[in-house]
């Protein structure tokens, strides 16, 4: 019993706390089946957005890089196609910045009533996300089969490259989901960060355009990375990595993980007074 | 082996809280300054990492001031005071929602709190599938709560509507429901906060049941209620907060008189008195002594002439049956003495009433005028100190709960058919 004691005091770190976050894991899988429950049982609208939204961005877009700027495409592939593998990944990241920064506010009147490892709530919300992108993967499938394209066995690659894209979101996910609750400003700058980053990153063109010297200091944006990963395992052919740039994209992600889940950690046990 | 399953030393917890400086702004010149003055403040504290407080001044406010106690395993603490005597707070640090400021607690064994019934509850969802979420929030495994699910669903009563989103209950069964998922936790120590007072009446007595077993099995728990009768009958400690600092703590029953005897435990109904005329004052009934089952009422009077003031009282059920009557000529009086101000007490020990809510009429008068009728003025609810479950109220059985015995005997038919 003894060695079982909790002991509470102020800024105590929790010694059990990855191990609380596994014995919860029954909440965690409950919240992310709430969340795409509730969002799929409400509306029809839901799944028709989920089909005509990255569908009209693709039309655009394809029309705006490929046909007025006319940039080329990577490894032959159909220039929509190459548009569809870049905004799967990205849709992904801004869907999982938005569930997850809006999430403990959201779940207010559990966090102020119940206790559970914090870090459950806004991981869970990131699971509609996926939800989301396996919607988008499929359109994507349809997609290519209308331009009669084939990806190559890379494909097989894909779910490692998914979980790079998970990793990326949610570092600064963590980090603006605890800003969220101290400064409840932050709420505006997530929207603002999805729809600059929607062009700063390689979404409607490939990132081959971008020129060589300036390739690696783009990198430092892990979403390149991710969409170059993308791009690399989906089309196929003779696509080829950036290899440093990838690294370097790994490397930021990683780091950017880590920062988050530190200071979301260092937050989360005055949400309860905050929320 | 460890008898103590918590311990708290010098706990402590502080919030930062704003004040808007009173008055307020008048000239957009000032309005202009104090944004001004917000926003710097603000920017300089999302700089520190500290949380920003709205207002012009902010002050340390502390909800809990070194508390220390002792739970053992088994005991059931009730925990007492006032409106933001800092109980919730208390209830907080234990179950972990929140972290003490300074000071610490040790935790021995599986706590679970319920601090609010349905926490988590959606309303899209069905009643079916919001059991599987408020259990699992509670901490209850997917395995537990589909071994309990029928008892669950048995015990709320809403069998027929489990496949409906809870948006479509009425209020009461949204809480049946929840209640009943919260009183099937099974933990070592179990930490309730105030939700008892939900439901309607005769499911307010079916959850005090239940909470009676939990008690009673062995199980250590933390109570917080303003409901002093459940307090009493539920637990065996008590502790007493007044402003975030544990005043008291003892055996439940002298917690409550002392809690009670703050004067903010007492029912208290006041009248203009008249100029012209002899006429209330006041009518007091003191709760602690009705969480016991004494009927205890004070009838303040005043009067411009001296008067010889007696009274009566009368409770009336809530169908307006008149339950019972007490007046100075049918029981035992002290002599009156003529004065122009004074109560009358009316104490009436262990009234053999049905646990139920009557009505409370008051006559002021003397030996010749009658002065002063309030007819149904106050509400009275006499608790049930039994703790009974089949209880129906007085509409239903009467009003008279008086024990009677019970008992049964067999009778062979076969031998009776013999003779
Ligand atoms: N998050 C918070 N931020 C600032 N002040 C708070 C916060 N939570 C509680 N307080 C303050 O702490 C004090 C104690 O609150 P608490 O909820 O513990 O009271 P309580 O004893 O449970 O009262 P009640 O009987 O009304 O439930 C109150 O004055 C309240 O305003
Ligand atoms: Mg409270």
């Amino acid at each position: 019993m003894t060695q079982d004691a909790i002991i509470l005091a102020p800024g105590r770190a929790d010694r059990h706390y990855w191990r609380d976050l596994w014995r919860y894991r029954e909440l965690f899988f409950i919240l992310a089946w709430r969340d795409i429950a509730v969002r799929y049982k409400q509306t029809i609208i839901g799944l028709a957005w989920a089909f005509v939204r990255p569908f009209l961005t693709m039309v655009v877009f394809t029309i705006v890089f490929g046909r007025l700027a006319n940039l080329p495409s990577e490894g032959g592939a159909p220039y929509p196609v190459l548009v569809f593998a870049g905004m799967l990944p990205w849709f992904l990241f801004s869907s999982i910045l938005s569930e997850a920064s809006n999430s403990l506010i959201g779940n207010a009147s559990l966090i102020s009533k119940v206790y559970f490892p914090r870090l459950i709530v806004p991981i869970a919300s990131a699971a509609t996300a996926l939800v989301d992108f396996a919607v988008n993967l499929f359109i994507l499938a349809l997609v290519m089969l209308w331009f009669g394209y084939m990806p190559g066995a890379r494909i097989i690659l894909l779910p490692f490259f998914v979980l790079f894209a998970v990793v990326a979101s949610l570092g600064p996910a963590l980090l603006i989901t605890a800003l969220n609750v101290k400064y409840r400003d932050f709420r505006y700058i997530v929207p603002f960060i999805v729809q600059f980053g929607l062009y700063v990153s390689p979404v409607g063109f490939s990132s081959a355009i971008i020129p060589e010297r300036w390739r690696l200091l783009y990198s430092a944006n892990p979403v390149v990375g991710v969409i170059d990963g993308f791009r690399w395992c989906i089309l196929g052919g003779d696509t080829a990595l950036y290899p440093p740039g990838f690294a370097l994209s790994l490397v930021v992600a990683a780091a950017l993980l880590w920062f988050g889940v530190r200071y979301f950690r260092a937050t989360e046990r005055s949400f309860a007074d905050l929320v | 082996m460890n008898d103590i399953v918590i311990r708290a030393e010098k706990l402590s917890k502080k919030y930062v809280i704003g004040h808007q400086k009173p008055g307020g702004y008048t000239a957009l010149r000032d309005v202009a300054a104090g944004a001004a003055r917000n926003l710097a403040r603000s920017v300089r504290d999302i700089a520190r990492g500290r949380p920003i407080v709205a207002g012009d001044e902010i002050e340390d406010f502390w909800a809990l001031r070194d508390v220390d106690f002792e739970i053992r395993r088994g005991d059931t603490v009730a925990i007492v005071g006032r409106n933001g005597a800092g109980k919730s707070t208390l209830l907080k640090i234990l179950s972990r929602i929140t972290e003490p400021s300074a000071g610490c607690v040790v935790l021995n064994g599986r706590a679970a709190s319920l601090l609010e019934v349905g926490t988590g509850f959606h309303p899209e969802l069905t009643g079916r599938e919001n059991i599987y979420l408020n259990g699992a929030i509670l901490g209850m495994s997917r395995a537990e709560i589909r071994c309990k699910f029928d008892e669950i669903v048995d015990f709320a009563g809403v069998e027929k509507f489990l496949d409906t989103p809870v948006k479509r209950y009425s209020s009461g069964m949204y809480v049946r429901l929840a209640f009943s998922v919260a009183a099937h936790l099974e933990p070592e120590i179990l930490i309730v906060d105030e939700v008892l007072a939900v439901g309607d009446a005769e499911f307010q007595k079916k959850c005090l049941g239940k909470m009676s077993d939990v008690a009673g099995s062995g199980r250590t728990v933390l109570f917080v209620s303003h409901n002093l009768a459940a307090a009493a009958a539920l637990c065996k400690r008590g502790f007493l907060l007044a402003d975030g600092r544990l005043v008291a703590s003892g055996d439940i029953a002298s917690i409550i008189s002392r809690y009670a005897q703050g004067g903010e435990q007492q029912a208290r109904l006041e009248f203009r008195p008249r100029a012209d005329a002899p006429s209330m004052a006041s009518i007091t009934i003191d709760s602690a002594a009705l969480a016991q089952g004494d009927l205890i009422v004070d009838i303040a009077y005043t009067a411009p002439f001296p008067i010889a003031a007696i009274g009566g009282i009368a409770l009336q059920t809530s169908a307006g049956a008149r339950a019972y009557t007490s007046n100075c000529w049918m029981h035992e009086y002290d002599n009156p003495l003529e004065a122009q101000a004074g109560v009358l007490r009316c104490a009436i020990h262990g009234l053999p009433i049905i646990p139920d809510r009557y009505q409370l009429s008051v006559w002021l008068c003397d030996r010749h005028v009658v002065y002063e009728t309030k007819v149904d003025c106050m509400t009275v609810e006499f608790p049930d100190a039994h703790m009974r479950q089949h209880l129906r109220g007085a509409i239903e059985t009467g009003c008279i709960d008086w024990p009677a015995r019970w008992q049964g005997r067999t009778v062979d038919v076969a031998a009776a058919a013999h003779e």
